[in-house]
């Protein structure tokens, strides 16, 4: 009885010491070197493997920050002190990136885009959109199901009573979560600074754009026309704006004449100067 | 002319359904019940009748309350809860205490449904999950079997059916009486196959008629809301292994009738192993399943510490369930078995 | 003909067929609508490229828009009239589609002036394409897949097997049926150029069992120089058998590789009506100015099987023959397959087949209560392709969309419906797959 247990302890015993060998060999002679500032840096980093900077998590981009190919400010998650903690940390400059935040290309929520026919199923902007397009008159407008609140990881997406999704710029990481997500592609990654928006996507003009939604661009082209040159062109019956060119020159006299509001001066979330919802009609 | 002006619905395709429910499908299994439960009733008397409706409240009570106190929407019109309820006491020997039963039905539901999260993630039978614990917990009370068709057994009830609870129940050996299989497994006593067929014979509540849950079966197998290959595959897989054995060694093993009718398997096989949340889905997947389930059936009972085995050999098989449905994949169509 | 065939596919399902409104009412012809709106793409492919401008007298049968390439049809005007607008229309898809607003001249007598034609005689297999693509003609199953695509037969290729689709397996269309009771001259010419065309040895008219008369029909009327190569093939009822992989592996028992197209087992299918249109249009060189369609379900009235002119709205079709008050839903093709639309104005295109409306009595004020997968494989036993729908079902719950279609088969799904129809726990299967392809098509366009 002793002797068996003896046995089986010995053997256990045996076993745990040669693989306790085995594995402080394999540290000793396999271990990767690597530079010890890169988990450093990875530490001042936010930690939420984003992907906005481009790189496919923080740990990716603390390499290139080490390797001198990136500039702090190249992350969009972190607080501009923690930026600045990493680059006097690398004693390199801390390269403030212009904030970048997600902006949707409609403003056609409830009562002012028209609805023809009621969606039953499961909710979501995809599911609505393979069953016959989700009975928005407008079929590039915005659904309003919320895909894009669900996707955003950094909580920065909330509906409004309006059913149009609002970007809290604060908490925006311009991750593109929400680009991917949004079946009708209307967000779009842009730089904060550039208040220029255009609130539409309709290639529809005049009275046809007028019928489907009551905030549509019906193409008119009164804002080319008022913009600084070179900041607004006309295409597709859509005004296209010149980031760039609207970072210098844009103002808000672009959007004074414009008969529906689809063109808006935006400085921080959308939506907040709307008044009360008109519920009527769809 | 009247011009159409009408807010459309959209769903999208098929706008049509065959009617199936998962509601409608429950209570076609507690239809099907309803037979043996009743003959049952007959057979054990007023006890049964007890454990029947012990066993039924607990598991609804069981599933209200954990329904209730994860704010969840109640389940308890889907039916499902009543399948567990009423095969669970089914599977109880009359006389069990009433809080046995009752605390057994709060297993099932508890920990043998809700903490996987509720009907279609249970990866065992509920029902026999409760008995499997109670089978370990109170040994005695569950192998201590009272004869059918007793002289005054709708005037009376033995009196270890309100045992108080937590206390040793109390037997009177003159009602007791052993099933076939144990009188088989420690007396080498067999018995008569036409018995078994009808229900003459000692056991759990719901499994000794082996021609009414035959019945069930075949209405719900007709209904299409039973899988009959795994019944078929387990009756045939225990019925060549019996043969066999008994064709090598008459004395020493017992006969293929006597294996198929005795005991849980009827019950089992027709009404526990066909569990949909808990079976495979392919036709291939539940052949071998009910393979399975016969061979640790016959393993358990000829070669086991226990006379009965048809619980264990389910409980099993559903574990591997899944991983049946991971090994055996229909080929898709046009595809000659390769990847996407 | 073999009336009592056991050929058919594995799995399937048996939806109500609901066909006994409509399979007895003869094919009679619809009043042309005040205005058309006709896509520029009724087909799969490139929309065709408008011939005529904003403005412009146009004559029925007169081209509108000519084929862009070879994945590209004609599109002709259904009705003599003026070309009003060139621009967006709402389609069923939900999208605004390019397309042509056409209003036809109350007064004219809407006559088809002939073309020049493809004699069956002389012309060559390229010819015989061409001519197909010229008048427009399209799948008019419901597919809406060029014809001629599918006709022109790859090098190394051979076509063993040409099979006439008149399995009709959705429930409530009885266009095809009556097609083939009332059009058998029609289909038989077009057999005359498919087989020209296609060099196949063997002819199939594949028809359900539930058409006896239909078949008979055509048995009857088989002519003396297609009787060695024909054969009328009566199959045993079940959906959806009148996929066109579905068929094939019925009547010819191989199965057509995933991916791949029918031409790889030897097989080119083509649907009953468009046979027809093949055999009515291409000797006298016209292209398709309208399709016979099923307008059916509860909620119609005057239900029946209309010659409708392409291009109407569905809002003067559903005028014209009445509906209930309690009208809910009306769905291109049957209840199925075809997809809800949400506006009336959308119009009957080449693929429609049936227009079927539903009041609140079918399915009720919402959608049926959805409960937690049960497991209880009806799925799995209907998928035709023998998908695993249920476990699909959970990975789409989960967004995990490119596993669904890595090691699911996700992409080989065709949408019949079969799994959702049998679901007990009235999970969207169908719906969770459409945005799960829609989804893996994305990330692989990015």
């Amino acid at each position: 009885m002793f002797t068996s247990l003896a046995i089986g302890g010995a053997i256990l015993g045996g076993l745990g010491l040669l693989f306790g060998v085995i594995l402080a060999v394999a540290n000793r002679f396999l271990k990767v070197e690597e530079d010890p500032r890169i988990e450093q840096v990875e530490g001042m980093l936010p930690g939420s493997n984003c992907g906005a900077c481009g790189e496919p998590g923080c740990h990716a981009f603390a390499e290139r920050l080490v390797a001198g190919e990136r500039a702090p400010g190249g992350c969009t998650v972190s607080s501009p002190d923690g930026i600045v903690q990493i680059a006097s940390f690398l004693g390199v400059d801390a390269g403030q990136e212009a904030k970048r935040v997600a902006r949707l290309h409609c403003a056609g929520g409830l009562g002012r885009a028209r609805q023809l026919a009621d969606y039953e199923g499961f909710s979501g902007c995809r599911a609505a959109v393979v069953a016959g397009g989700g009975g928005k008159s407008c079929s590039w407008g915005c659904l309003g199901l919320a895909d894009c609140e669900v996707a955003c990881t950094f909580d920065a997406i909330s509906m409004n009573p309006d059913r149009l999704p609002v970007v809290n710029v604060d908490k925006c990481t311009a991750c593109g979560d929400c680009v991917v997500a949004c079946p009708r592609d209307l967000f779009e990654i842009l730089p904060l600074d550039q208040p220029l928006l255009v609130q539409c996507k309709t290639p529809l003009s005049a009275e046809a754009a007028r019928e489907l939604c009551k905030v549509a661009c019906d193409g008119c082209g009164r804002c080319a026309q008022d913009a600084a040159p070179g900041v607004i062109k006309m295409n597709n019956n859509l005004p296209i704006i010149d980031q760039n060119a609207a970072l210098t020159l844009g103002d808000p006299r672009a959007t004074v004449r414009c008969p529906t509001g689809a063109i808006r001066w935006v400085t921080g979330d959308q939506f907040q100067d709307r008044p009360a919802p008109i519920r009527e009609g769809r | 002319m009247v011009s159409v002006a009408k807010t459309l619905q959209l769903r999208t395709s098929p706008h049509v359904t065959s009617g199936a429910s998962v509601d409608l499908i429950m209570r076609h299994v507690v239809w099907a019940l309803v037979p043996t439960a009743l003959f049952g009733v007959y057979a054990f008397g007023l006890t049964a009748a007890v454990t029947l409706s012990a066993a039924l409240a607990s598991c609804l009570l069981a599933e209200w309350l954990l329904c209730k106190w994860s704010e969840q929407p109640s389940t308890l019109s889907d039916w499902s809860v009543a399948v567990t309820g009423l095969l669970y006491g089914l599977t109880l020997p009359p006389g069990l205490p009433v809080w046995m039963t009752m605390l057994g039905g709060f297993i099932a539901v508890g920990l043998g449904k809700h903490l996987f999260g509720g009907l279609g993630y249970n990866p065992f039978n509920p029902a026999l999950v409760g008995r499997a614990v109670m089978q370990a917990a109170f040994p005695v009370g569950m192998t201590t079997w009272h004869a059918a068709f007793g002289s005054g057994r709708f005037s009376s009830v033995p009196s270890s059916l309100f045992t108080f609870p937590f206390a040793a129940p109390e037997y009177t050996d003159a009602l007791t009486s052993a099933t076939p299989l144990a009188a088989w497994k420690f007396e080498h006593n067999l018995a008569a196959a036409s018995d078994l067929v009808m229900g003459f014979t000692t056991g759990s509540t719901g499994e000794t008629s082996a021609v009414l849950i035959l019945l069930g079966g075949a209405y719900l197998a007709a209904r299409k809301m039973m899988n009959w290959r795994i019944p078929l595959s387990i009756f045939v897989t225990v019925a060549v292994l019996t043969f066999a054995l008994h064709l090598a060694s008459p004395e020493a093993y017992p006969t293929a009738p006597f294996m198929l009718l005795s005991g849980g398997l009827m019950l089992g096989a027709v009404f526990m192993a066909t569990d949909m949340v808990a079976s495979p889905m392919t036709t291939l997947g539940v052949v071998i399943y009910g393979a399975l389930i016969g061979v640790l059936t016959v393993t358990i009972r000829l070669w086991g510490g226990m006379p009965e085995g048809v619980m264990y050999a389910i409980l099993l098989a559903n574990a591997v369930a899944p991983h049946i449905d991971r090994l055996v994949r229909p080929t898709v169509y046009g595809t000659s078995g390769r990847k996407a | 003909m073999r009336l009592f065939s056991k050929k058919t596919f594995a799995h399937g399902v048996h939806p109500p067929e609901a066909k006994e409104a409509t399979a007895g009412l003869a094919i009679r012809r619809f009043p042309f609508p005040p205005s058309l709106t006709i896509p520029l793409s009724q087909h799969i492919g490139k929309p065709a490229v408008p011939v005529v401008r904003e403005g412009e007298e146009v004559i029925r049968g007169q081209l509108l828009a000519e084929p862009d390439g070879f994945m590209s049809v004609a599109m002709h005007a259904p009705a003599s009239g003026i070309v009003r607008r060139i621009g967006l229309m709402p389609s069923a898809s939900g999208k605004m589609v390019p397309g042509i607003y056409l209003e036809p001249f109350p007064g004219s007598s809407q006559e088809v002036p002939d073309g020049a034609g493809v004699d069956l005689e002389s012309a060559t297999a390229d010819e015989i394409i061409a001519g197909i693509q010229a008048a427009g003609i399209v799948g008019l199953g419901g597919a809406a897949f060029p014809t001629h695509v599918k006709l022109k037969i790859p090098e190394g290729k051979r076509c063993e097997t040409l099979i006439i689709n008149g399995v009709e397996c959705e429930p409530f269309l009885t266009t095809d049926h009556r097609v083939m009771l009332e059009q058998s001259d029609d289909i038989f010419m077009g057999i005359r150029y498919l087989m020209k065309l296609t060099q196949a040895a063997k002819c199939f008219i594949g028809i359900e069992a539930n058409k006896p008369d239909a078949a008979q029909h055509l048995q009857d009327k088989l002519p003396a120089d297609l009787q060695a190569e024909v054969e009328v093939a009566v199959l045993p009822v079940k959906y959806p058998q009148g996929a066109e992989k579905m068929l094939i592996t019925a009547l010819t028992g191989h199965e057509v590789p995933s991916g791949g197209l029918p031409i790889e087992v030897g097989a080119v299918v083509v649907n009953v009506a468009t046979t027809a249109e093949i055999g009515r249009l291409l000797p006298v060189g016209q292209g398709i100015q309208e399709r016979v369609i099923t307008v059916t379900g509860p909620a119609v009235k005057k239900k029946g099987n209309y010659r409708i002119l392409i291009g109407t709205p569905l809002r003067f079709i559903l005028d014209e023959v009445g509906v209930e008050d309690d009208i809910a839903r009306v769905f291109m093709g049957g209840p199925m397959m075809g997809p809800a639309v949400s506006s009336l104005d959308i119009p009957v295109v080449k693929g429609t087949s049936g227009v079927t409306a539903f009041t609140l009595r079918e399915g009720g004020d919402t959608p049926p209560k959805e409960y937690p997968c049960i497991r209880c494989a009806y799925c799995v036993d209907a998928c035709p392709i023998f998908l695993n729908p249920s476990q699909l079902g959970l990975l789409a719950k989960n967004g995990e969309f490119a596993t669904m279609a890595e090691e699911h088969h996700l992409m080989d799904c065709f949408e019949c419906g079969s799994c959702s129809f049998v679901c007990p726990s009235h999970i969207p299967l169908v719906q969770h797959f459409r945005v799960a392809k829609a989804a893996v098509r994305k990330a692989k366009a990015s």
